[in-house]
């Protein structure tokens, strides 16, 4: 005589309460502050650039899951979270069609298609960034000046309608006001043409790593506040949603030779402190590196995809034609992540007693 | 570092429902159904018959098989029923049980008697009373304990550890056991030692059992040789492979056993059962049981006769509360749900959760997003994430190469999944269908024997035959000869007497020929009865 | 010039001995492919495959192995193992058995069974008992299912009837997977 109503499910028959959507909450509310700052500094263009970015994930994926017939997975969050990834990764000023191209990339090839969340190879976010940087490397890299909310040029609402939906890069009055190049970018161009990092980044330029660490500094919207993006990574580490070894190998990685050749050559290579608050680093690092769809299931294979990481940030950032690596560091190290689970295996108990 | 292992997880204890609560006897139930398969290796032949009068504490199954243990019956009463039973088993199919309708008296069987001082009795005796009691690891691995205790020539045990961990949530019968009744584990634990023997133990509880602590401390404190270790409350501290990290630092090799290493482990209530054994003669026969969870009336700690329905400990606890989603025997973590309130309990059985939907996991399975929590959970370092894909594409043969015959099923890995997925069920699913693979293999390997060997036969008899009637034919054309040339065919007297000898020539032939083949039928149904005992054995064992 | 004429012709004259060698030395009788598949079927010769014997499957195996036109399934006594080594030598993806009602073994009615001994005669692997004139019973764990006992018994007293699962061969059933909640 059985009764109907009890539940008959393989043991264990408890569990721990946490969930996939609570693990993207964690993540999306680490990224606030830094979201908040990048809006503050950058006006209302940089809200109205997030804002589409992620409605056009969200859309995306609704659209693709009711054409599979599968339940809506919006639950999860994790298409909000690739959104605000993507956005934080785009320009201040990116016009609306570059972000919903982002969008549309990022949720449709670069998850939906290899079947939806836990089965795609590279980091949804960091692709679609990857995609647009080749599609459109001039919009990708049209940095406006800081121009913070509240203040005597901030840009108006209808202002930021008109950059962003229109591409008008600024009303004419503030026209001298818009362009300025990342540090990355200005070491990159200036020491390619004989200077030396003084004068690359001192007089006019004037680099100031305590204001670049606070996000006064131009460039992609999440590649603002260091400080910030890092206070977010310490609250998922206390939450539990990453582990310290990704990060942590991944700055390490970076910032290792970049010490070295700084002490080899200080003219010419600028010091870690400038590698850590410049470019995506601490994003890539706490944020994108950790994803973990895309990143090793082991810890010692997590020691192995940081350090890679952030080699080859490094490796980008001095050597490469592009003056930011982050996001093709962390894409390449992407599709070498089977392998690196193939090989770090933990050993099992009872192996080698 | 001592007192850790690799891994686990910190499930919320519960332990509070029960664990103040004293032991306490169940009443005699109305009637009892006693399992002849409670305990690892062979399935007991009822040694009673329908109608039979039992007393309490006699031997109503055994099995001539080394790795089995004997069933008793738990009181006195009359069989009135030998058949299948539905068993604890999550398929819900049957068992054959004896059923016993007690008669009240609870009357002792003759044959109970103690060893007054069993430090003066042989090893071997004490080895026997252990057998013949029918104990089992009362952990839950129901593995019969004399043959642990038996440790084969050359074999050395040099430390005993007593599990007294008790991780998994909600159960509080060994502890209420180690603080009721820590004389008795003690001097259980003596017995084994003397037994083994060893000059070492370990009795390893989990810190938030100070009670428990206290109390095995103080009983153990005049023998030297005793230690109480109190270790982190971390799941799965008791299991026996983690028990043993914990304890020595050292790792149970893949494959070993124990005592291969020099270890023993035994469980707190395994002592308690071997003292009630040896000294007062009494074999297992009840149990401790742990009605816990937020679905039942009153949680207590039960001692039960063993056969006793679940259904008489729920009513004893003032039964279900409206709305219990799930029921369990034994723990959270490892335990088995049932739906059907006539499972009996059996020796394998320390806890019966009545739990409420806000207390158990009922969410469906997401995909795996990767996220490694159940690499670090994982307390054998495998990597459950992989086996668990693997095993939903039937990749059977990675199977060896990501150890998953070293899984013990502990549940870390699917507690902390935040994607739901039900990893040790697929484990479980896989283990068995690599299981019936292998059986099927061997029998097929056997079917191919028997195969080849009746087509042998086949050949051979039809060979023999002929070359018989070859053999009959030339006798018959000798004897036509000899008898043409012999007598040549003048007295028509001698024809008949020919043909006379020839038919009963020919009449001994075919006598012959059909005793042979009756002789060889029986032989090979003799045989084939043999091989069918050895086969339902080796299935058996599998 | 002529060394090299020399070398060639005396490395060419190698090879040629060493192939013709191996040919002879290492030369396989018959189809080894079918060779190969007869190893896996049981040999019991029961015919429940439709073809007259093992051999004869193995042969229809192996001359279909390019076009598949001859199932891998048929095989009742063999069952799951034999379907999986016969996709493993021809490389092909293993399928379920073709008549997979679960397992089922001969059953002799001992009432009506008139102990003729004509189905002890057909069981390829021994798993019947009886002598002339005696009922017969098979001993279950023997039997695999072949059913060729069933056709010579001239009272039609044998039946094949499914196993009844005990707690010693039952299976966890395979677990639904992520999107079993697919559109409700």
């Amino acid at each position: 005589m059985s009764q109907t109503n009890l539940l008959l499910s393989s043991s264990p028959h408890v569990h721990d309460g946490d969930s996939v959507a609570q693990v993207m909450k964690v993540v999306i509310w680490a990224l606030m502050p830094a979201t908040a700052m990048a809006v503050m500094i950058f006006g209302w263009p940089a809200l109205l650039v997030i804002l589409i970015t992620v409605a056009a994930c969200l859309v995306t994926e609704s659209l693709f899951l009711k054409l599979r017939n599968r339940p809506s997975a919006l639950g999860d969050h994790s298409a909000a979270l690739t959104g605000l990834l993507l956005a934080l990764t785009l320009p201040p000023h990116a016009p609306w069609w570059l972000c919903v191209a982002g969008g549309v990339f990022a949720v449709l090839v670069g998850k939906q298609v290899y079947g939806g969340l836990g089965y795609n190879m590279f980091n949804p976010a960091l692709i679609a960034r990857v995609f647009l940087l080749i599609s459109f490397p001039a919009q990708m890299t049209a940095w406006p000046a800081i121009n913070p909310l509240f203040s005597a040029q901030a840009y108006s609402l209808s202002d930021s309608v008109a950059i962003v939906m229109t591409g008008h890069q600024a009303p004419p009055e503030l026209v001298d006001a818009v362009s300025s190049a990342t540090p990355l970018g200005q070491y990159r161009t200036e020491t390619g043409q004989g200077k030396t990092l003084q004068e690359a980044l001192g007089g006019q330029y004037q680099f100031d790593a305590v204001k670049a660490a606070g996000g006064l500094i131009s460039g992609s919207l999440g590649e603002t506040s260091a400080l910030l993006l890092f206070l977010g990574g310490i609250y998922m580490l206390r939450k539990k949603v990453i582990t310290w070894h990704i990060p942590v190998t991944m700055l390490a990685g970076c910032l290792v030779p970049a010490a070295l050749f700084w002490l080899y050559d200080p003219t010419h290579y600028p010091d870690p402190i400038f590698h850590l608050v410049t470019g995506g680093l601490v994003i890539g690092a706490f944020y994108m590196a950790t994803d973990m769809v895309t990143s090793p299931i082991t810890i010692k294979g997590q020691i192995v995809f940081g350090l890679g990481c952030g080699l080859l940030t490094y490796l980008i950032r001095t050597w490469s034609g592009y003056p930011e690596g982050v996001s093709f560091a962390v894409v390449i190290m992407n599709a070498i992540v089977p392998l690196i689970d193939q090989y770090t295996r933990p050993t099992a108990y009872g192996q080698v007693a | 570092m001592l007192g850790s292992f690799h891994g686990g997880v910190h499930p919320a204890g519960n332990k509070g429902l029960a664990a103040h609560c004293a032991i306490e006897a169940l009443p005699i139930p109305r009637r009892l159904y006693v399992p002849m398969h409670q305990h690892s290796g062979e399935p007991c032949d009822p040694c009673v018959v329908v109608g039979q009068k039992v007393y309490k504490g006699e031997t109503i199954g055994r099995s001539d098989a080394w790795v089995s243990a004997p069933v008793h019956a738990p009181t006195s009463g009359t069989v009135v029923a030998i058949e299948e039973h539905v068993a604890g088993h999550p398929s819900g199919l049957t068992m054959l049980s004896v059923i016993i309708e007690p008669d009240g008296q609870d009357q002792w069987a003759d044959s109970v008697r103690g060893i007054e001082n069993p430090l003066s009795a042989s090893p071997a005796e004490i080895q026997a009373r252990i057998r013949d009691a029918g104990i089992v690891g009362l952990g839950g691995a129901v593995y019969p304990s004399y043959i642990k205790m038996t440790p084969a020539k050359g074999k050395k045990v040099d430390l005993l550890l007593i599990n007294g961990a008790e991780c998994e949530p909600y159960l509080t019968s060994d502890e209420r056991m180690m603080e009721e009744r820590a004389r008795e584990i003690i001097a259980g634990i003596e017995i084994m030692m003397y037994t083994l023997p060893t000059q070492k133990c370990v009795i390893g509880i989990e810190d938030n059992k100070p009670g428990a602590i206290r109390a095995m401390t103080q009983a153990a404190g005049p023998f030297p040789g005793i230690r109480v270790q109190a270790m982190p409350t971390m799941y799965p501290q008791g299991a026996r492979q983690q028990l043993v990290e914990s304890v020595t630092g050292r790792q149970v090799p893949s494959g070993a056993r124990l005592v291969d290493i020099g270890l023993l482990v035994h469980n707190v209530s395994t002592a308690h059962a071997i003292y009630d054994a040896v000294v007062r003669g009494r074999p297992l026969i009840t149990r401790v049981v742990t009605v816990s969870g937020r679905g039942i009336g009153k949680p207590a700690n039960l001692e039960c006769f063993l056969g006793t329905p679940v259904r008489d400990l729920i009513e004893h606890c003032g039964g279900l509360r409206p709305g219990v989603r799930k029921v369990v025997l034994n723990g959270p973590m490892m335990g088995l749900a049932i739906d059907n309130m006539d499972v009996p309990v059996v020796k394998g059985v320390a806890g019966l959760l009545a739990l409420l939907p806000e207390e158990i996991v009922d969410k469906p399975e997401q995909p795996c997003i990767r996220c490694g929590r159940c690499v670090k959970a994982c307390p054998m370092s495998l990597v459950p994430s992989e086996m668990a894909w693997r095993a939903k594409v039937g990749q059977m043969e990675v199977m060896p190469e990501l150890h998953l015959r070293d899984c013990i099923e502990c549940g870390s890995c699917a507690f902390v999944c935040p994607a739901n997925i039900p990893l040790v069920h697929y484990f479980r699913y896989a283990k068995l269908v690599i299981q019936a693979e292998r059986r099927a293999q061997k029998r097929l390997d056997l079917d191919k024997a028997r195969i080849k060997a009746k087509t042998a036969r086949v050949e051979q008899e039809k060979a023999e035959k002929d070359r018989q009637k070859e053999a009959m034919k030339a006798a018959m054309l000798a004897r036509k000869k000899a008898a043409e040339s012999a007598a040549p065919p003048t007295g028509p007297a001698e024809v008949p007497s020919a043909e006379a000898t020839v038919s009963a020539d020919g009449t001994a032939v075919a006598t012959g020929d059909e005793a042979d083949s009756k002789a060889a039928r029986a032989a090979r149904a003799a045989q084939a009865a043999k091989a069918a005992r050895a086969a339902k054995a080796a299935a058996q064992e599998q | 010039m002529i060394d090299a004429v020399l070398s060639m012709s005396g490395m060419a004259l190698a090879a040629g001995v060493g192939l013709g060698f191996a040919a002879k030395k290492f030369y396989v009788q018959g189809d080894p492919l079918a060779e190969k598949l007869v190893e896996v079927l049981p040999a019991s010769n029961c015919g429940n495959c439709g073809f007259p014997g093992c051999q004869a499957y193995a042969d229809a195996l192996a001359a279909s192995a390019a076009d598949g036109n001859v199932a891998i399934n048929l095989c009742t006594p063999g069952g799951a193992p034999t379907i999986k080594a016969i996709a493993e030598i021809l490389g092909v993806e293993p399928v379920a058995p073709v008549n997979d009602e679960g397992p089922r073994v001969a059953f002799i009615d001992e009432v009506r069974c008139i102990g003729c001994t004509a189905c002890i005669k057909a069981c390829p692997v021994d798993a019947i008992v009886g002598a002339n004139k005696q009922s017969h019973t098979v001993i279950a764990a023997w039997c695999t299912n072949c059913a060729a006992c069933v056709e010579p018994c001239p009272v039609d007293c044998i039946e094949m009837v499914p196993v009844t699962p005990t707690v010693y061969d039952w299976q966890w059933d395979k677990p639904a997977g992520p999107h079993a909640q697919a559109t409700h």
